[in-house]
């Protein structure tokens, strides 16, 4: 790319000079009013959703009709202030863990505590699969272990935040805790197994050429630099996924009102086998956010389907995605890809058969 | 003065280099931008997290799209540095 030079502005044009401010930095006061204003409104949600339904749209009550409205207008602002609200905290969360510094805890780690710890350091530390080849670059040439690199990738977009508090907001602690509890195992496992494997021969030969740079200087961050972390990550993340949040509540609502119950039950229940594989190879080649993917797993499991099944399913879609395979073929060859899918997928299918059995 | 916005072609690199450029605009001094898309040149640099921003070889944010006045505060303390 050719560089491009701009000797003065009078050069350029008019809108390329900002007009913007952004001093408009939040303080701490203004969290604490924030904060006590979300608690307020979130204890008389479910009041408002019945006054919504019964008072305004006066709708006969009980009927399927009013169960799906009330559903709508209860779930959809309860979980849009869940998501904001874990959104601006994983921000500020993520604000203290950088990669660098990350890499840092990580590098030269013997192998078991290293998965451990690459493991919950890839649900904490910010990940884009866009800069999957950089970082993993970036990883095993200052020392960090492959498997233990492995881990961290297979943590990061498996164990989605978003995911986290749409399940909790809309199936509980529990099948939260599950899908928590069981990315991180299987992040822990995999990365093991492929450490084990010892698959170095299998990275593009030209990884362990590059000389890696020190990388950024250590930006020393106020609180108030952390807070607009938050908001930033609020604006973006809230900001992207909100219409698919209000689709999969209104597909959860017409479904509370009026599907009946164990209409999946017969394909993809508990007593038929070969749904968790099948769920986990239709997965794979899916992509879609995690948001996008919460309507799917509403429907399934509101008519019917197993949850082991549709948690397979969902971690193959969110955990396991084509684009991010295609972009780490730049640096590992095919069959460290296909070992990679392999690995995971078999973690997945694992996680599927556990959860239909014991549940 | 140099001024280097690293990232592999994705929505955010193009977005951080809008924004340089109107901070390059708004700095009004002379400033040679350039985009740096290869995978081993990136690296140089150390950088993890793309898009990332590099101001006379130095990085100045990664992984994010800091708004144009912060930049123009960074070209405006390079600027001083470099003739002092």
């Amino acid at each position: 790319m050719k560089p491009k030079t701009y000797q003065t502005r009078a050069e350029l044009p008019a809108d390329a000079i900002p007009s913007h401010s952004w001093r408009g930095v939040p303080r701490l006061s203004l969290v604490l009013i924030g904060f006590a204003g979300w608690w307020l409104l979130y204890r008389h949600l479910d009041p408002f959703a019945q006054w919504v339904t019964y008072d305004i749209l006066k709708i006969a009550a009980s009927s399927r009709l009013s169960l799906a409205i009330e559903f709508f207008v209860f779930e959809s602002p309860k979980v849009l202030m869940l998501l904001t609200l874990v959104v601006f905290g994983v921000g500020i969360v993520r604000s203290f863990f950088t990669p660098e510094r990350t890499r840092r805890l990580l590098a030269g780690r013997r192998e078991t505590s290293g998965n451990v710890l690459a493991s919950l350091l890839g649900v904490v530390t910010p990940f884009c699969s866009c800069s999957a080849v950089p970082l993993f670059i970036g990883f095993v040439t200052t020392g960090v272990p492959l498997g233990v690199t492995f881990s961290f990738l297979i943590a990061a977009p498996m164990i989605n935040e978003v995911a986290l508090v749409l399940l909790f907001g809309l199936f509980g602690w529990k099948v939260a805790a599950l899908y928590l509890g069981t990315g991180l195992a299987i992040a822990l496992v995999s990365g093991w197994v492929i450490g084990r494997l010892h698959l170095e021969r299998w990275v593009e030969g030209w990884v362990y050429e590059i000389k890696t740079g020190a990388g950024p200087e250590e930006s020393r961050l106020t609180w108030e630099d952390r807070a607009r972390a938050g908001r930033d990550a609020v604006k973006d993340i809230v900001g992207r996924v909100w219409p698919y949040v209000l689709a999969g509540i209104a597909v959860g609502a017409g479904i509370h009102g009026y599907v009946p119950q164990d209409f999946m039950a017969s394909i993809m229940g508990k007593g038929t086998w070969w749904s968790v594989p099948l769920a986990v190879v239709i997965g794979i080649p899916m992509y879609s956010n995690a948001a996008g993917i919460i309507p799917i797993v509403q429907a399934l499991l509101g008519k019917g389907a197993a949850l082991g099944t549709v948690l397979a399913f969902m971690m193959s879609v969110i955990g396991l995605s084509l684009p991010e395979m295609v972009i780490l073929r730049k640096v590992l060859k095919i069959p460290l890809i296909l070992t990679f899918a392999g690995v995971v997928g078999l973690g997945i299918l694992a996680v599927g058969y556990l959860f239909n059995i014991v549940l | 003065m140099k001024i280097k916005v690293l990232g592999t072609g994705c929505a955010k690199c193009k977005l951080l280099y809008a924004e340089t450029q109107k901070a390059v605009a708004a700095a009004g001094i002379g400033v040679e931008l350039e985009k740096v898309e290869r995978i081993d040149d990136i690296m140089k640099y150390g950088v993890m997290m793309t898009p990332a921003l590099v101001i006379d070889e130095q990085v100045k944010a990664s992984g994010r799209i800091p708004p144009a006045p912060e930049i123009v505060s960074w070209i405006m303390t390079a600027a001083a540095k470099a003739s002092a």
